[in-house]
């Protein structure tokens, strides 16, 4: 039992972890139905960032780094959007989804080719936001840095709630999603909603790169596999539900934990990847997306 | 048709090449690079039908390139299997393999392949790198030469020849392939699925049909460059490396067999040319990528040829 809920608490970590990524993923595809491939490196932008200011360059403590860390990522996510994306989409004919994908694929190449140039290829070490007591609950353990990961996601979630549900620029996304032309005649700028819905997915993900790397460490090359992972927790959930992706995460991480737990340690990591599969196969929507519809 | 005709004479001119680089290759370094150049432009080829001319993507045929590599490998070292064997088996698996995975997925409309293949290529590398008592995991294993009976082939040279000809042979069925019917189909569905539906073309098996063969051009590839290089690594079936031949085909030219060969030859040759500038490798990849997309959409090969094509007139 014990052994249980250690690996349950390990599992809801990683999960929230996931589901910030995945969320990125969903807000991006909701408002553009474009799969983002470079959301992994906003994560490792957000470790890195605070890494590099609060400690290798050590010009401004961990607690203004983190912020910083954060608009910068976010401003790399509108530029992805500005100088990238919306140039490609806005050539005579558009631009096919293979060739949105592939620019964000090269995004990511970049991104990560540029963190390795100039901050190297070495691991770095972010300290836990309030030290590493760990605190027993009903004989397993949990680190501070597990709540603040628990207790972020909470909050970020209830934000999206109310930002979907109460302002009009979280109304203006869901519209545009739903029907681009349509947003676009009743006056919603849709330029903007897609600017903003890069902007905030770049910085969740480097939040949870922030959240993750006192637990994992962090290096240039640790976006491919969390923003893979965050992939696959959108798509469990139903790619463009961010909900459904909070969901997704958690369920992956909670799966992932317990696959290495009592299975096996050694495909821990392949747990995401069938699970992609299985979905594609049998439930294409997700758990929780709706029957799709498509117009022709 | 006078397309057509320049696509056959492309063919020829890439004969024209194959045939006279040799007297140009001063040693075998140069050998090796022109290897690797033909083994990833006859990937590149196989792949560009599907990205081109199904306009599905894969993100995973580093996977189907290691299987073939792998299957050469082991089945040859650790079983004695001869070499045509061991890859003829490997390229049966990994073509049932596509056609399990792509029948169900190809149903769905969107780009569900794309994650599907990212999924299986990095499950691929993941089971390479742990199963260490059969694969050697990370460290990779080495891979006993191709022999046919008494002939065993060692030489460098000799494997330019054997790739020159494999790359000339899969560019002679690619075209071959883009002529038929299925090539037909396909353009037809790449333009207006619905369309293509409609008049009774089952778009689903058109495109799994040429999914399948792309992984199994891929893996007979792996299977080659298995034996001639003599050592593989699971880093062949890496994220990366899917990424890297997705991008050859992109930047040569999406729907152009010539254009797969132009982009798997400069991204095959260019870090080799630019060894100084290694660190720089990703960012340089990167960047062609988004420009590419962005000022070029169709590629070098098809944008080139429409302006050369316009000043003559």
């Amino acid at each position: 039992m014990d052994e249980f809920l250690q690996f349950l608490f390990s599992g809801l970590t990683r999960g929230s972890i996931y589901a910030l990524v995945g969320i990125g993923f969903a807000m991006i595809y909701n408002a553009s139905h474009v799969i983002n491939f470079a959301q992994g490196e906003f994560v490792m932008l957000g470790g890195m960032v605070t890494v590099y200011l609060a400690l290798t360059a050590g010009i401004m403590p961990v607690v203004v780094a983190i912020p910083v860390a954060i608009a910068v990522t976010a401003l790399v996510g509108l530029g992805l959007q500005k100088f990238a994306i919306e140039p490609a989409q806005s050539r005579p004919g558009g631009a096919s989804v293979v060739t949105i994908i592939i620019i964000t694929i090269g995004a990511s190449i970049f991104v990560r080719g540029v963190v390795e140039v100039s901050l190297g290829k070495r691991d770095f070490v972010l300290p836990s936001f309030s030290g590493n007591e760990p605190i027993d609950v009903f004989g397993a353990t949990l680190t501070p840095q597990s709540l603040w990961i628990f207790g972020v996601l909470a909050v970020v979630v209830t934000a999206l709630k109310w930002f979907f549900d109460r302002t009009r620029l979280g109304k203006a996304m869901l519209a545009t999603s739903h029907n681009r032309l349509a947003a676009q005649l009743v006056g919603i700028d849709v330029r903007t909603t897609l600017l903003v819905s890069f902007g905030v997915a770049a910085a969740l993900g480097a939040l949870a790169g922030v959240l993750t790397a006192p637990i994992t460490l962090t290096r240039y090359d640790v976006g491919i596999m969390l923003g893979l992972k965050g992939f696959a927790a959108a798509i469990l959930g139903g790619i463009g539900n961010p909900f459904g992706a909070v969901a997704g995460g958690l369920t992956l991480g909670i799966a992932e934990a317990m696959a290495g737990g009592y299975v096996s340690s050694a495909y821990q990591d392949a747990v995401a990847f069938v699970i992609i599969l299985a979905v594609l196969f049998f439930r294409p929507t997700g758990l929780f997306g709706g029957p799709g519809v498509e117009r022709v | 048709m006078s397309e057509g005709r320049s696509r056959w004479g492309g063919l020829v001119a890439l004969a024209a090449v194959v045939a006279v680089l040799p007297l140009l290759l001063p040693n075998n370094f140069y050998f090796d690079v022109a290897v690797k150049i033909g083994l990833n432009a006859i990937v590149c080829v196989g792949l560009n039908l599907l990205i081109g001319y199904a306009g599905q993507i894969s993100l995973g045929h580093a996977g189907f390139f290691a299987l073939g590599a792998y299957a050469s490998a082991l089945l040859t070292r650790r079983l004695g299997v001869p070499a045509p064997l061991a890859m003829l088996a490997g390229a049966t698996g990994v073509g049932v393999l596509a056609f399990v995975v792509a029948r169900p997925i190809l149903r769905l409309r969107g780009h569900y392949l794309a994650m599907a293949t990212l999924g299986l290529g990095i499950i691929i590398s993941i089971v390479l790198n742990r199963e260490l008592d059969i694969t050697g995991g990370p460290d990779g294993t080495t891979v006993p030469a191709f022999a046919l009976g008494e002939w065993r082939i060692t030489q460098l040279r000799d494997w330019y020849w054997i790739v020159g000809g494999g790359l000339l042979f899969t560019v002679w069925l690619s075209l071959n392939v883009i002529d038929s019917g299925v090539g037909r189909a396909l353009r037809a569905l790449h333009g207006s699925e619905i369309a293509a539906t409609t008049i009774g073309i089952d778009t689903a098996r058109y495109k799994a049909r040429i999914f399948v063969v792309s992984a199994v051009v891929a893996s007979i590839a792996g299977s080659l460059f298995a034996h001639a290089e003599r050592f593989v690594t699971p880093i062949e079936a890496g994220f990366l490396r899917s990424i890297e031949l997705v991008t050859m085909v992109v930047l040569g030219g999406m729907a152009s067999t010539f254009g797969a060969v132009v982009g798997a030859a400069i991204l095959t040759a260019l870090p080799q040319a630019l060894a100084g500038f290694h660190d720089y490798k990703h960012v340089m990849l990167g960047a062609i990528l988004i420009g590419v997309m962005i000022f070029m959409p169709r590629g070098l090969v098809p944008t080139l040829s429409e302006m050369l094509g316009w000043r003559s007139r």
